[in-house]
């Protein structure tokens, strides 16, 4: 038997919500990012679950894709946290507000 | 030669820009004579094209098209007729002269050049362009070369000058812009495919009421340019903080790419819209004409001087554009070309004094004449042209525009001589405070034209007196196309849906 | 030589560039090469005189193309000079005048530091002023009218830096303008009407008329007035021509007395058959005419500097020409126009030998008893001014006292009244400037000294013609001159109405007579505390003569009042209203960026809420619209 797709779908749900939580909530931009990877992944569970709904591929690569991305993503905002943290001596992100307008 | 003109024509002046780019380390003086080069090749590239243009002919000639963007209907597309070849010509004249005219400049050189070249590639660009897309990208692209001589090398108020400017021109192509994609796409309906191609826009069948917003589209978008009045408050400000150079190719050259455009793309794509707001049009010059003279009258600066004599002069050639006469016609692009040279002629000579004096207030000024007087004398030469005195080029082109406006409206007519007068008047007024009068003890030592700036100024005088006496050659290559272009314009009623152009596309047949 | 007419400009024309060009390197010969050059333009002029007077009358018409200058549409304009006898006769004035002022000009300018640019200015107007009388076409002749108006300026603005010289060359321009914007226009409806600028076109061939309706032949008359009257300093167009004098004495004489000013005469002249078609146009030319001649009559009286006094002489005199040509004499009004260029440039040149032995004195009332330092020089003076007053046999008389007596012939009461009225002032006007300039006692420091020979031999000959150009050339209405001109003026008609021409002759002595005879009772030698005082004594009388009737006061309070305030106002009205709404339009755009940074807060997670907010907002309205 098939567990239902509901479930997929509301452990997505809760990953996001406390995904997002973490990336409001929190000041210190790691804890930050980790939330942005948080609600990447929550999405990555639902795009498979639908995938496996629909006996269809296109969901798996489009995780994968996502993945990838994912994972340059963090490449290039570690990069940038470090060069923040070296420059400023800080990694929380209310105190980069340089581009204020 | 079955060369292709137009494209080289436009190329000649960028030889200058590799190198300029690439030898990083390149003297001032050298930067400068690569410069003077590139914009002389480009002006004996455009002789050839001069001599290989056929007299008679009303059409576009040496034409040279390939497409470029096929998906987007964008074509490189090049033709001059009798309108643009004089513009081009007196474009690839007074760059060579606008250049050497900088010599003194001595900030950023290398930039300064490059920037100049590419300015003159863009402008010729926007002369010679046939398809609109093409023309479009040109007539923006030279902002900003503009933007930057103003803004980097001009005097104290250079930035808000320079931004007035763009942000000026801007709003007006923003119009202009919309008014093409609308034929582009009113074209993908009527012709099956979209396309920018002038030749074939001119086959529309425009409803009155669209074609009379379309014109109004593109007319705003070179009235800013030209500038038609009220729309000229940026051009004083941008021609006094501009650098010499800066304000001669701005008079001599970029303020007619706006009558241009109207000749070629206003009158060509609405003639119906053209007569239907050419009264409108034609009392906007006259008042422009008044109005810019009148304002030049109370000037303390002598650019903004020349720049409100412009205003007036300009008004003179829209008058001349929507008369529709042939004479009229004539004498509008005769005035381009006088125009060019006179008031390029004006902001040289006065350049030159500029930079032995540093001052451009009437006030400071006085007794030049005693102290440098073949410096004086060019600016009388100058001056007189400017007038209207006959023997001299600018007269040619006014006499033509009033003539033929006199014969379409006697009272417009009147009213723009009035200019004659006035134009006398601020001149020599401010000619009497600057130049005569007791010679000021502070300028005492002013040196007199040094060879350089005598031959600077020379073959202008030259082309002045020989366009004053024989303007022949210019107006027998002209009129064949102004005759065609006043005949289109004036055989069709206001109200009444335009006919296409060709007789291949069956014009009498004329189905609803 | 008719065929080499052209060189006639030419010449000029080359050496004027020469001088402008290189007149440093020439030097002193500067003078003697500008005069050389207009003793061959004469040389010329007379050689196709010759030819002329060879043909016979009916004959004397040619054309000699020279080139085409503007085509456009159907417009074409050549250069085509004309030689018939009119455009000869006024060739001849202004090489023959104009080479004796060249030669005077010599001595004069000798000290001056630039006479290269002098007598390039000189030899320039010359030929400008050939190209203006030799043209075929409207078009052409406009160019000369402009460009001696061109010259005018040049050389009154020659000591430019003098203020007054400056300013006087300015208004000249400009006042000259108004009147060639409205022959200008004149020129358009000629085109407009016509489709030609062409004189055989336009002013119709032998003996027939051009097609043309009275309405437009009248437009296009009084517009070609306007241009005249400019040209020719005649009422309302004449304020310019006082000032004028502020230039160099030989301009005064060759410009603005011998030649430029005459260039409205000879276009009335030239293009009378339209005058004549509109007929109302011609009455007008005629009231313009008297209305000068008697205005710058009494004007005179009320100068003191002799420049001035001789500048409104000659308006009055240009007035009288302008009467007769309105009158329908214009073979006599261009007898008047010939001798007067003697006379009067003999009197400026002589007023210029006044100057150049004095240090630029001029005021008579620090002159006086010059008789005695400049024998020669007050010898000359008093026959310029015998001619000038209209005394038998001199040039005057038989010039403009035909003038009246062909008025009376014709019933003309008016014109004959009013004409004799301003007989009576101009000799009024002259014998005054001799009586206070030249006899009675010194009245100036030091001592004149009398002009070198090249300045007095021009003088001599200006004198004899002065003298005897009208016994020689119009004795009598019929004589040389107008017999010469008939084949394009026509011949004189002359009516039987009024006294006889005997009793005419009298009248007119007596009148002279009466006008030298009021000037001797107020400006003999024992009368010159009276004079010179009379400004204290009567100022209201002394303002009006010396102001000219203040019209030129009345002008520039205008030009001041209302046209340079009106300027002041639109400049203002350019800056802060068309300006301002540019400006405000950018300082709106300004203002409503400022209120857009109040989202853009730097803060990161700000920017992370708003994305969540519009992220469920669109899956709000998904939902909703599903």
């Amino acid at each position: 038997m098939r567990t239902p797709i509901a479930y997929f779908l509301l452990l997505s749900a809760i990953l996001f919500a406390l995904g997002s939580a973490s990336v409001l909530l929190r000041r210190n931009a790691l804890r930050i990012f980790m939330g942005v990877e948080l609600q990447l992944n929550a999405v990555n569970l639902s795009l498979v679950a639908f995938s496996r709904l629909h006996l269809e591929l296109d969901g798996q690569v489009l995780a994968f894709f996502s993945m990838v991305v994912a994972a340059a993503e963090v490449v290039v905002g570690l990069a940038i946290i470090v060069a923040v943290f070296r420059r400023t001596g800080t990694t929380d992100v209310d105190r980069a507000d340089v581009l204020r307008g | 030669m079955d060369l292709p003109w137009l494209t080289l024509v436009i190329v000649a002046p960028l030889v200058g820009v590799p190198v300029l780019a690439a030898w990083r380390t390149i003297s001032d003086e050298a930067a400068r004579w690569v410069g003077f080069g590139a914009t002389l090749v480009a002006f004996v590239v455009s002789l050839g094209m001069l001599l290989d243009f056929e007299t008679g002919e009303a059409g576009f000639q040496l034409v040279s098209k390939h497409p470029w963007v096929e998906s987007a209907g964008l074509s490189w597309f090049l033709g001059v007729d009798g309108f643009s070849v004089w513009l081009v010509m007196v474009t690839t004249f007074m760059f060579p002269i606008a250049v050497a005219a900088s010599w003194r400049i001595d900030h950023q050189v290398r930039r300064y050049m490059a920037v100049a070249l590419f300015l003159e590639t863009v402008i010729l660009g926007a002369f010679l362009s046939l398809d609109l897309l093409l023309f479009f990208l040109f007539f923006e692209a030279l902002l900003f070369p503009m933007y930057y001589i103003v803004g980097v090398w001009g005097s104290k108020r250079r930035i808000y000058a320079a931004t007035k400017f763009l942000l000026y021109t801007m709003f007006g192509s923003a119009f202009l812009l919309v008014g093409i994609l609308w034929l582009y796409i009113e074209s993908g309906k009527q012709l099956g495919a979209a396309t920018f191609d002038l030749t074939a826009l001119e086959q529309l069948q425009l409803p009155t009421g669209a074609g009379r917003w379309l014109f109004l589209a593109f007319f705003i978008g070179f009235a800013v340019k030209v500038p038609v009045w009220p729309l000229h408050t940026w051009l004083p400000d941008a021609h006094t903080e501009a650098p010499t150079k800066g304000s001669v190719v701005l008079a001599a050259i970029l303020l007619k790419t706006g009558p241009y455009g109207m000749l070629r793309f206003n009158l060509d794509l609405f003639p119906e819209a053209s007569r239907f707001f050419a009264d409108a049009i034609m009392l906007l010059a006259v008042v422009g004409i008044v109005y810019g003279a009148i304002v030049a009258m109370m000037q303390s600066d002598i650019k903004r001087l020349i720049a409100y004599s412009s205003v007036s002069h300009m008004g003179l050639i829209v008058l001349g554009i929507f008369a529709f006469s042939a004479e009229s016609m004539d004498g509008a692009v005769m005035q381009m070309v006088n125009h060019g040279l006179s008031t390029g002629m004006l902001f040289l000579v006065f350049g030159m004094l500029y930079e032995r004096t540093h001052t451009r207030e009437i006030a400071d000024l006085g007794g030049i004449v005693q102290v440098t007087p073949w410096l004086a004398g060019a600016y009388v030469v100058a001056m007189l042209s400017s007038i209207g005195l006959p023997g001299l080029n600018n007269f040619v082109g006014e006499f033509l525009v009033l003539l033929g406006t006199f014969s379409v409206d006697r009272v417009l007519a009147s009213i723009a001589i009035l200019g004659v007068i006035l134009s006398a008047i601020y001149m020599l007024w401010s000619y009497q405070r600057t130049f005569q009068g007791p010679a000021k003890e502070r300028w005492g030592r002013l040196p007199d034209l040094s060879w350089r700036e005598g031959a600077i100024v020379a073959p202008i005088v030259v082309v002045m007196l020989w366009i004053g006496l024989h303007p022949a050659p210019i107006l027998e290559r002209l009129r064949p196309t102004s005759e065609q272009v006043s005949e289109r314009v004036r055989t069709v009623q206001v109200g009444e849906a335009v006919e296409p152009l060709t007789e291949a596309s069956g014009a009498e047949g004329a189905e609803p | 030589m008719i065929d080499l007419i052209g060189l006639a400009i030419a010449i000029p024309l080359l050496a004027a560039g020469v001088n402008m060009l290189a007149g440093v390197r020439l030097g002193r010969y500067a003078g003697w090469f500008a005069t050389a050059a207009m003793v061959a333009s004469f040389a010329v002029v007379l050689g196709a005189l010759l030819d002329l007077l060879s043909m016979p009358a009916a004959e004397r018409s040619h054309v000699v193309a020279a080139a085409e200058w503007i085509r456009a549409g159907a417009a074409t304009v050549s250069i085509d000079l004309r030689v018939d006898p009119l455009s000869i006769t006024m060739a001849m004035v202004v090489t023959g005048v104009g080479s004796l002022i060249h030669l005077y000009a010599i001595g004069y300018m000798e000290h001056d530091p630039r006479p290269g640019r002098f007598f390039g200015y000189m030899n320039l107007f010359c030929a400008f002023m050939l190209a203006l009388v030799l043209a075929n076409d409207f078009l052409l002749l406009y160019l000369g009218w402009e460009g001696v108006g061109l010259c005018s300026y040049l050389l009154i603005g020659f000591w430019s830096d003098r203020p007054e010289a400056a300013r006087a060359a300015k208004k000249a321009f400009i006042t000259t303008r108004v009147g060639d914007v409205m022959l200008l226009l004149g020129l358009f409806v000629v085109w407009t009407h016509f489709g030609s600028f062409d004189f055989d076109t336009v002013l119709g061939g032998e003996g027939t008329l051009p097609e043309i309706a009275t309405g437009t032949a009248t437009a296009i008359s009084l517009l070609m007035l306007g241009g005249a009257v400019g040209k020719s300093a005649q009422l309302p167009l004449h304020v310019w021509l006082p000032d004028a004098m502020a230039g160099p004495t030989p301009v005064s004489a060759l410009i603005h007395a011998a030649t430029m000013v005459t260039a409205g005469v000879y276009l009335v002249v030239r293009t009378h058959v339209l005058f004549e078609i509109s007929e109302v146009a011609l009455t007008v030319v005629a009231v313009v005419g008297l209305a000068g001649a008697l205005y710058a009559g009494f004007a005179s009286l009320g100068q003191y500097d002799m420049k001035r006094a001789l500048a409104y002489s000659t308006m009055s005199q240009l007035g009288f020409m302008f009467l007769a040509a309105g009158l329908g004499y214009y073979a006599i009004a261009m007898s008047l126009l010939v001798a007067h260029a003697f006379y009067k440039a003999l009197l400026f040149l002589t007023s210029g030998n006044v100057m150049h032995g004095l240090h630029d004195e001029i005021d008579v009332r620090r002159l006086g008893g010059l008789r005695r330092d400049m024998p020669l020089t007050a010898a000359l003076f008093a026959g310029g001014a015998l001619a000038l007053s209209g005394l038998p046999p001199f040039s005057g008389f038989f010039t403009k006292d035909t003038i009246l007596e062909l008025a009376s012939h014709d019933g003309d009461v008016y014109a004959y009244v009013l004409g004799s009225l301003g007989a009576l002032v101009s000799a009024w006007y002259v014998a005054r400037l001799f009586f206070t300039a030249f006899i009675g006692d010194r009245r100036y420091e030091g001592r004149a000294h009398e002009a070198s020979p090249v300045m007095q031999a021009p003088l001599v000959v200006l004198a004899i013609g002065a003298l005897f150009a009208g016994l020689v050339l119009a004795a009598t209405p019929e004589g040389r001159l107008a017999t010469f001109l008939e084949p394009v003026l026509g011949p004189i008609v002359e009516g039987h109405a009024g006294p006889s021409t005997g009793v005419l002759v009298a009248i007119s002595v007596v009148v002279t007579l009466l006008g030298i005879g009021i000037a001797w009772r107020l400006y003999r030698p024992s009368q010159v505390e009276r004079w010179v005082s009379f400004p204290e004594r009567e100022p209201g009388m002394a303002g009006v003569l010396g102001h000219a009737f203040y019209l030129d006061d009345l002008y520039a309070w205008i030009v001041s009042a209302v046209g340079l305030r009106g300027a002041a106002a639109l400049e203002w009205f350019d800056r802060t209203v068309v300006d301002g709404v540019v400006n405000g339009v950018g300082r709106l755009a300004v203002w409503a960026a400022g209120l857009a940074p109040i989202w853009q807060s730097g803060k990161v997670r700000r920017y992370a809420l708003s994305f969540l907010a519009g992220g469920v907002a669109l899956l709000v309205f998904a939902v909703v619209r599903v």
